[in-house]
Formats: structure tokens, C-alpha cells, sequence
């Protein structure tokens, strides 16, 4: 089908470079991701790999290129691979439980600082932000919620994928991820008005007002739908 | 990983018909016209990569080569390691596979009070349901009604679709967003609390609720931490290899298969949900797929060995716009929110040649139709592909909205130097959703008793079709209606519990090999096929 180059020879005309996975060297296309680049060395993924799009954050990496002595991360699934990369995966992090009833908390200013008291403890080293594959200010929205600017919080932190790499960087032992995730539920949950239209909705369907029209489609032979498909009007 | 000089010279082409373009649609297809192109180059049309199946519930019914290959395979467990009247659990609600559907029926049976396990194969959350981008339909705004969305659930699947299933599908979903906004699910709405409601292909009312473009994510961060909260049992990279059944033929169990110290563990429940999710990464008729990992179609095989009917598993559905190029990300998916948004699919010559918002088959298979004729564009890869063209959007709706309403779209091309907001995407499409699955009624449960089944691992809702938003919704209506009747399933057994066993495996496997199927591959798979094990790949 789509694909006739599926089946050829992989190191045709690549250019290959040198990876170091926990130390061992395998030579591998320089197009690959570190997510391919592991399996083509002959890795079977069970841990560290999940959607393979940047989604789940299953896949953190810690690598460094030789010569250089920073200690760089990323998304395995997104990252490519370099020359010399040494690396390791890092797919869990020993995170404390934290347990809490949404239902019993509330939208207000001390509300994340009552449930993550470490976080009042930051100490302003960015190491957080610097770290994220989503380039997300962690220490930023961190910032927000000490002053229990939840809203901001939840803003600043939408795009997080809780994979866990901040935590593994902070210096206060910080849970970022966590208090990230809190401050969207409270934002929602608290602080913006719940939708009225959909409280609408809801008590029309409890009083039955569409059980009849519903019925009747349910019945409806197909030739009725098809007619009335085709000739439904289009917001 | 830039374009290529090449392609560069190429999208010229698609810039010097955008002014033109603007402000005009390209007109839709009539029924003909739609009918013309499905069975002319819609991949569910190509017979011969279809087979009968030989041997159980379905025998006789037609299979992708692909799923009929991991049905009718041998099982993968040990008998010998383990004993299945020596459970080492005993619960009252097992819940198989940890993505949305799996966290639904979890918290739903947890509430009516029942003592619950989940166990799923990754890590709680690596699922399909993460990815998901564009949004999450439900018929809650003034202009809209359930009635409405049924009309465009039927239309979308061909009138193909079960009734009494659509029927739930869209009288739950307004409770279902009412469910999620009150566990403080972070959706798009305005300063008055209304949601932002767009259109998705097929949909004739704007129904379409979104979390930017992490709707999944954010769905699927809510719901597992309720789960956690909650203090659930969830057992991680533990995949469910075999279903148990008491001595009346009923799901009482399953053997589970932990992933690192590859021990099983014999798990004795009151019922059991099964929420596996999909079968892209079976990849069929050898597309790429845009689903996770572990969508290998695991729930499949485990039910119909026991004896569970499949439905619609001769349809699947390939979303039009997968990447096609940089070669990372083959397959990826580029959310159907970028065409909602305005940006439309042009070819070689710069020419648009299908409206932008068919529904998926029908969009699909215009795609492959030009790329067929010849006017399609050759990534270095090897790979075809159209273009989508995104730059579209920010002409519409003004500079800055891409990063704003697709962030997710503009980070995953920029980490591989393509800039969505300047240069069109080359796309073909990809294995995206499994239409099929376990048959289900409108109770979420199977034709095998206490075996209910969510989310996509069922099959009937979307009937051959299913359109963007309404899976999100169906693993969220179906797992919470799969949660409360396996609670109140095991509620009725009364703590009666007879003896598990595993024979329905061996009568199956009698019956394969009468059908002189011999044993060449162990299934559920688990794990995507190595190309090695893969038989569509042996010559
Ligand atoms: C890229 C992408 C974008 C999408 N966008 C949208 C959208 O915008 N709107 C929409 O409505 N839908 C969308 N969908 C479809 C939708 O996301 C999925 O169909 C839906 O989330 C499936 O949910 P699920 O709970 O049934 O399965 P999943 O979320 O896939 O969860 C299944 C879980 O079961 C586990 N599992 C599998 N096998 C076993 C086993 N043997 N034992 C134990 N556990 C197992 C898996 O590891 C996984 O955790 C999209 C899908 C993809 C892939
Ligand atoms: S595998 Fe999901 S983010 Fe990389």
C-alpha cells in the first residue's frame, strides 16, 4: 500500500550514528526517534512507552552527548537521536500518594499550599521549568500557586503531561505535576460558573421531552432516516 | 527534518492558489458521489484482504486478515503455571484495561459500593484516550437536541447502528459532561461558564466540547485521579490474557499477565469489564496508526474465546489525516479540530479536490483516490501523501490561532522543524479506530453473561462509522453504564462462587485445529507484532 520502502533494507543509504543505551553502544539510523532507536538496537519496550506521540509522558530520557557534561531530557518518542548520545529512560518516579475529595475541598487562595505544603518550600532554581519537554514555566505556575492564584495555575499548566520530569529536578522535592493537575480541578470546579445550558438540557431529558421524538427515530425504517439525514438543516 | 528543496518548489504551488481558495468552499458530495468513492478506494471495500472466519461465535462473518490472524491463533498462556480454583484475588468487580472507559466503569462500580480491581497493561492512562485531541460530543446547547445528535450518529455510520445503543449514547451525554465538569474537568468555556461548542465532520449542529486540543488528556488526568483518589486497587503492566468462567459458562474472572516478571496471577471476580480499547497497532493492509502503544486487540481475542459475538469487525476506520511526513512521526495523527478550523486537503498541483468536513471514510478515500491518480506528493520516505493546509487557519481566523487552538499540533511539528502556522502538512490517512468490537447492549454487556464490555473494545454504537467526539463520549457513557450493572451484578450473586475454569480455551483451541488451523501464532499479542512473528509480513 502506502509504503513500498517498509520492507527494504534499513541501513540503505542512512546515515548511522552511535548510541550508548545504559552505557552499551549500538549503531543506529540518525533519523530515528530514541524511542526507534532503542527498538532497532533490539530493545522490546515494555516500560517508557505508551502513545508514541507526546502525549502520555511514558517516556522520559535523560541522556548526554559526550564532551559535554550537561545532563539533557526529553520525550523519547520526540526526541532524535545524536551522535555519542548516552542514555537512559526514567518511566517512574517514586511520587508520594497524594489523596484528597474534590468534593470536600474549595476554590480558595490556601487551598494548594494546605494540600502540597512543599511547594511553599521552592526555592527559585528554575531547574523545573528547564527540564519540561512541554516548555511549560513549571516554576512559574509553582509561583501562582503559592499565592494561590489556582486559575492561573491551571492556565499556565494546561499543556502538562504529568511524566514526571520537574519532580525529578526539584531541590524541595515539589510534586509540580500533581499540584498542577489540583489546580485545573479546582479552577473548574470552583472558579469558573458550571455551564447553565447544560442544566437545561438535563432537566428536559429527566421530564421526558424528547422520550416521543426518540422513540419515533428508534422506529423509524431507514428509509425515513436517510430522508431525513439528507435533508437536515446544517448550523 | 525540514522539507526538502523539493518539496519546498511543491508547496509553492498550494500558496499560490490560497488567496483564491479563501472564502470559498469546495462544494460536498452528493450520496452518489460519497458511495462512488467509498467502494472505489475505501480500504473496508479491497475483498481480498478480508476472510471468513473459521472457527467460533462469528464463523463465517469477514475479518481484516489481520484480527482474523490473532482470533484464530493458539493461546498464549501457561497452563502450567498457575492454578485457576487457587485465585490469588478475589474481588467483586474486575475492571480490564486503565484508559477512560476502564476509569468510568472503575469509578462508577466503586460508588455502588464494590470492591473493585483494575489491571491494565501499561501504565494507568497509556491508552488511546490520552491522545485524544479534538473534543467530545454531547447535544447540551439550546439549538441542539438528542434527537439531532442521534440523526447525525445513524447518517455518520450508514444507518448501520444499533438504535437502542445511539439511543443511550446520546441520552447520557449531557450527564456525562456534567459528570466531568464536576470533577473539575478543564474545559473551553467563556466568562459565563457556557461551553465553546465547534463542529466536527458530520455533525450538523456544534456540539463538538473541547479541552484545547488535549481533550483526552484532560479527560483522562481527571478520571485517573478520581481513580487514585478514590483509593481503587489499580495494578499496572498486568494484561489480562484469558477470561475465567464459572461452572454456568459465566465471566467470573481472568488470568492476568504481569509484564516484567511474566508471572500470572489468577483473579476470581463477581463480573468483569472489559475496556482494551483498539486494534490499530495491528496495522492493517500495513497503514500506519495513530494509536498508542498496547492497541493490539487484546479484549477481542479474550471474549471470543469465551464466547462473546463480535459485531462490525469487518469495517475500521482510517482517519484521513495522518502524517506523512517527517518520518518520525508516520502515522501521527493531525486532529480533525485543524479541518474544523478551515485548513483544507490540496494536491501536487495546488488544487483542492474534496470538502474538508466529509466524514471520515468519505474524506479518506478521496485522499487515496488522488493520491491514486497520480496527484499526490512523494515524501522522502518513500510515503504519499496530500497537503493539508493549515496556513489556512491563521489567514481565516487571524495570526496567533494556530498556537492557541492546536497547540499540541504546532509543538509535535516544530520539535521536527516544520512550521504548521507557514507551511502546509503532508498527510494520508491512518489507522485510527476500530468501528467494531464485543457486541453490547445498551446495558454494556455482552452475549457472554457478566461480561460487560466499554468503550472501544464494543462494537455497535458507531455502527460502520463512527464520527470524531463520539468515541470520547461512548467509552464515558458505555464504562459508567459497564461499572454500575457489574456492581449491581455482583451485588445480586450474593457471594455464591462456584469453580473458575479455562475449558472454553481448550474447546476452542479443538476447534481450530479441526479446522486445520495450525499453531503458528499465540494471541492476545500484548505487544505489537515483531516483524518477524508477523504472518501478513512472511512471504
Ligand atoms: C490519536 C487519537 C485521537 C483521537 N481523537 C479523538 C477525539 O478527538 N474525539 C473522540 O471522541 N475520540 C478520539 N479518539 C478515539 C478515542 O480516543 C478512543 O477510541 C477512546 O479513547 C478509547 O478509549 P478506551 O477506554 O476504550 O480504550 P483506551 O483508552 O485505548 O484504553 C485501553 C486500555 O486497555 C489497556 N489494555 C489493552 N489490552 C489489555 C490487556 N490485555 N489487559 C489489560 N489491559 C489492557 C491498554 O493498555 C489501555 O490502557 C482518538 C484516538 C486516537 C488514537
Ligand atoms: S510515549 Fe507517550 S509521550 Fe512518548
Amino acid at each position: 500500500m502506502t509504503k513500498d520502502v517498509k520492507n527494504q533494507e534499513k541501513s540503505q543509504g542512512q546515515n548511522m550514528v552511535d548510541i550508548y543505551i545504559m552505557g552499551k553502544k549500538y549503531t543506529v539510523p540518525d533519523s530515528l526517534t530514541i524511542m526507534k532507536g532503542f527498538e532497532y538496537a533490539g530493545y522490546t519496550l515494555i516500560r517508557g512507552c505508551g502513545c508514541r506521540a507526546g502525549f502520555c509522558g511514558a517516556c522520559s530520557t535523560v541522556y548526554r552527548v559526550a564532551g559535554d557534561h550537561e545532563l539533557k531530557v526529553g520525550l523519547a518518542c520526540q526526541t532524535k537521536v545524536e551522535n555519542d548520545m548516552y542514555l537512559t529512560q526514567i518511566p517512574f518516579y517514586p511520587a508520594h500518594k497524594v489523596q484528597y475529595q474534590l468534593d470536600e475541598l474549595q476554590g480558595d487562595t490556601d487551598q494548594l499550599a494546605e494540600t502540597f505544603p512543599e511547594i511553599t518550600k521552592c526555592v527559585g532554581c528554575n531547574a523545573c521549568s528547564n527540564v519540561c519537554p512541554q516548555d511549560i514555566k513549571v516554576m512559574k505556575y509553582i509561583a501562582h500557586a503559592i499565592r494561590g492564584e489556582i486559575s492561573k495555575a491551571a492556565d499556565e499548566s494546561f499543556d502538562c503531561l504529568m511524566c514526571g520530569l520537574c519532580a525529578t529536578k526539584c531541590p524541595a522535592n515539589i510534586l509540580q505535576y500533581k499540584v498542577a493537575l489540583l489546580s485545573r480541578r479546582l479552577h473548574s470546579r470552583y472558579l469558573v460558573p458550571g455551564a447553565e445550558h447544560l442544566q437545561d438540557r438535563l432537566k428536559e431529558i429527566e421530564e421526558g421531552k424528547y422520550d416521543a421524538e426518540m422513540d419515533q427515530l428508534m422506529n423509524a425504517s431507514r428509509e425515513e432516516l436517510v430522508d431525513k439525514y439528507n435533508n437536515r438543516d446544517i448550523e | 527534518m525540514s522539507y526538502t528543496p523539493e518539496m519546498r518548489e511543491l508547496i509553492k504551488k498550494v500558496e499560490a492558489t490560497r488567496p483564491q481558495r479563501l472564502g470559498h468552499d469546495y462544494p460536498r458530495m452528493t450520496p452518489e458521489e460519497k458511495q462512488d468513492v467509498l467502494k472505489n478506494h475505501h480500504p473496508d471495500y479491497i475483498q481480498e484482504q478480508f476472510r471468513e472466519a473459521k472457527v467460533g461465535p462469528n464463523k463465517g462473518d469477514r475479518f481484516p486478515h489481520e484480527v482474523a490472524d490473532i482470533l484464530e491463533a493458539y493461546a498464549r498462556m501457561d497452563r502450567s503455571q498457575f492454578d485457576v480454583n487457587q485465585p490469588d484475588k478475589e474481588v467483586d468487580v474486575l475492571v480490564i484495561g486503565g484508559g477512560g472507559g476502564g476509569a468510568a466503569a472503575s469509578l462508577m462500580a466503586h460508588e455502588a459500593g464494590a470492591d473493585v480491581m483494575m489491571a491494565t497493561k501499561l501504565r494507568f492512562g497509556d491508552a488511546n484516550t490520552v491522545m485524544a485531541q479534538g473534543g467530545i460530543q454531547a447535544a447540551d446547547k439550546p439549538t441542539d437536541s438528542p434527537a439531532i445528535h442521534y440523526l447525525d450518529v445513524m447518517g455518520g455510520g450508514h444507518y448501520t447502528n444499533i438504535p437502542e445503543l445511539v439511543n443511550a449514547l446520546v441520552s447520557d451525554a449531557p450527564d456525562v459532561i456534567r459528570w466531568l465538569e464536576k470533577m473539575g474537568c478543564m474545559f473551553d468555556k467563556d466568562s459565563s461558564g457556557n461551553m465553546k461548542t465547534k463542529h466536527g465532520g458530520g455533525t450538523s449542529r456544534m456540539r463538538m466540547h473541547s479541552a484545547r486540543d488535549y481533550t483526552g488528556a484532560e479527560i483522562m488526568r481527571t478520571v485517573r485521579d478520581e481513580v487514585i483518589c478514590r483509593d481503587i486497587n489499580v495494578v499496572e503492566f498486568c494484561a489480562a490474557v484469558e477470561l475465567l468462567l464459572d461452572d454456568n459458562g459465566k465471566a467470573a474472572g481472568a488470568v492476568l499477565y504481569n509484564m516484567e516478571t511474566e508471572e500470572y496471577m489468577v483473579v476470581k471476580a463477581k463480573s468483569v469489564v472489559l475496556a482494551t480499547g483498539g486494534m490499530g497497532r495491528l496495522h492493517t493492509q500495513n497503514f500506519p496508526t495513530s494509536n498508542h502503544y498496547g492497541a493490539t486487540a487484546d479484549g477481542l481475542v479474550l471474549a471470543y474465546r469465551a464466547g462473546a459475538k463480535l459485531a462490525f469487525m469487518d469495517t475500521v476506520q482510517y482517519h484521513p489525516t495522518g502524517a506523512s511526513f517527517p518520518e518520525q512521526v508516520e502515522g501521527f495523527l493531525i486532529t480533525e479540530k485543524v479541518r474544523g478550523l478551515g485548513a483544507t486537503p490540496i494536491n501536487v498541483h495546488g488544487e483542492q479536490f474534496v470538502y474538508h468536513l466529509e466524514t471520515r471514510d468519505v474524506e479518506a478515500s478521496a485522499i487515496i483516490r488522488e493520491c491514486a491518480r497520480g496527484n499526490g506528493i512523494k515524501a522522502p520516505s518513500g510515503m504519499a501523501g496530500v497537503w493539508l493546509d493549515s496556513p489556512m487557519i491563521e489567514e481565516l481566523h487571524g495570526e496567533g490561532t494556530i498556537e492557541k487552538e492546536v497547540p499540541a499540533m504546532y509543538r509535535q511539528f516544530a520539535r521536527f522543524d516544520v512550521d504548521i502556522r507557514k507551511d502546509p502538512i503532508l498527510v494520508y490517512p491512518t489507522l485510527h479506530y476500530q468501528n467494531g468490537g464485543v457486541l453490547i447492549n445498551d446495558q454494556a454487556e455482552s452475549t457472554l453473561e457478566n461480561l460487560f464490555v466499554a468503550g472501544e473494545a464494543s462494537g455497535g454504537i458507531h455502527g460502520r462509522n463512527r464520527l470524531m467526539g463520539n468515541s470520547l463520549l461512548d467509552i464515558l457513557v458505555m464504562g459508567r453504564r459497564a461499572g454500575r450493572n457489574a456492581a449491581a451484578r455482583a451485588k445480586d450473586s450474593n457471594g455464591q462462587s462456584g469453580k473458575l475454569n479455562v475449558s472454553h480455551v481448550d474447546a476452542f483451541e479443538k476447534e481450530l485445529k479441526e479446522a486445520g488451523i495450525d499453531k503458528q501464532l499465540l494471541s492476545p499479542i500484548l505487544i505489537p507484532l515483531p516483524e518477524k512473528l508477523n504472518p501478513r509480513l512472511k512471504d
